[in-house]
């Protein structure tokens, strides 16, 4: 039996080409968007600590979150949110035994992609009406 | 661990552009990943033209053909051309199938053939099985019984006995294990979705009496919970089997057994 331990063998390519599939990206866009929350919610700590320090502190921190990029980066976060929950959703499914099948998984997979948009709009929808 | 690059050593340079054989109207190109050890260079992919008027319709049809009539050194694992025995596993076209069961017709354009992703590589098309046939053993792929052995035989219902239909038909072809990106980053200690597919065809198995220790064994952050129902191993099955059920199944009776 060949030699597991042997330094010399190569390693046979795979993230390069193995075909994406609609359940694996789906998934590493779970892990994506929940450490990008992370960054966007030290940024909400940030805002939250500035409005304790000072009129000056928050002021600055005022105007980086309510600037066109801090609005770019809180709109990105709804969506990772929504994207995050709806993913945990799908956990939840599968843990109870349910949605296994192929078909429903690939089905729920897009489902996460459209859904995540569409409540993404409809929360910046609410809060603007 | 996570390692999103090939070692220096794996990494893929440009390879040989083999003739195209004479006469032939009908060319297909085939992009073929190449490795020797006596050569001492890197992994390479060669491209090959197979006249498919005198080819069969499947990818191992193809790979004969080369073998047999531009490239003798080109080396791949076959045995029985019919899906049950599981060697000729391999990525194609981007997906880990069984060369012999896959039609050229279901791909467009170059068909492109790798080794089983993230396994070391012995030559060519081959790869390392060792650790996971070892992973196999381990989860003891085989009848526990402890009351006295019965006169005849294990006798199982009908019902139980299609609790085993979609699990005893896994050939371990490996193409599940290594489609599995957590099987590429963790397969040191995580079993993957064929041994963990094997693990609950014996948990489940009516007349096996040690199902309290199959769960104890896999009781593991690594080797029951690494699956993260990525289901790559469920959609490149070539046998059409469902390992990221069967994972499930154990990690639900995991939880149920202690509520």
């Amino acid at each position: 039996m060949a030699d597991v331990e042997r330094g010399k063998r190569p390693l046979s390519p795979h993230l390069t080409i193995y075909r994406p599939q609609i359940t694996s990206i789906s998934s590493i866009f779970i892990r994506i968007t929940g450490n990008a929350l992370l960054i966007s919610t030290l940024l909400l700590v940030g805002w939250v600590l500035g409005a304790a320090i000072g009129p000056t502190a928050f002021g600055v921190i005022n105007f980086i979150i309510t600037s066109w990029f801090g609005n770019l980066v809180m709109a990105l976060s709804l969506w990772a949110l929504c994207y995050h929950a709806l993913g945990g959703l799908r956990h939840l499914i599968w843990d109870s035994g349910r949605g296994l099948g192929l078909k429903v998984a690939e089905a729920m997979g897009w489902a996460m992609m459209f859904g995540s948009f569409i409540l993404s709009l409809l929360t910046i929808w609410l809060l603007k009406g | 661990m996570v390692q999103l690059t090939l070692p220096k050593n794996s990494r893929i340079t440009r390879g040989k552009v083999w003739a195209k054989p004479k006469g032939a109207k009908n060319l297909r190109t085939f992009k073929i990943y190449r490795w020797n050890e006596e050569d001492g260079k890197n992994p390479q992919v060669d491209t090959y033209f197979v006249d498919l008027d005198t080819c069969g319709p499947m990818i191992l049809d193809a790979l004969i053909k080369i073998k047999s009539e531009i490239d003798p050194t080109l080396t791949f694992r076959r045995s029985c051309r019919e899906g049950i025995c599981g060697s000729c596993a391999m990525n194609v076209d981007g997906i880990n199938t069984l060369a012999c069961i896959y039609g050229m017709d279901q791909i467009k354009g170059d068909v492109k053939i790798y080794p089983l992703p993230h396994m070391p590589v012995i030559k060519d098309l081959i790869p390392d099985l060792t650790h996971f046939y070892a992973q196999h053993a381990s989860i003891m792929p085989w009848l526990e019984t402890k009351t006295d052995r019965p006169a005849k035989e294990w006798r199982q219902s009908i019902e139980d006995r299609k609790k085993l239909d979609g699990l005893y038909e896994c050939v371990m072809c490996a193409a599940c294990s290594t489609s599995c990106p957590s099987y590429w980053w963790n397969g040191d200690e995580y079993l993957g979705p064929a041994a963990l597919l094997h693990a609950y065809r014996w948990i489940i198995d009516s007349r096996d009496e040690a199902t309290g220790e199959r769960l104890d064994n896999l009781e593991d952050p690594f080797k029951l919970y690494r699956c993260h129902t990525i289901m790559n191993c469920t959609k490149t099955c070539p046998k059409g089997l469902n390992p990221a059920k069967s994972i499930a199944a154990i990690k639900k009776m995991m939880v149920e057994r202690v509520v």
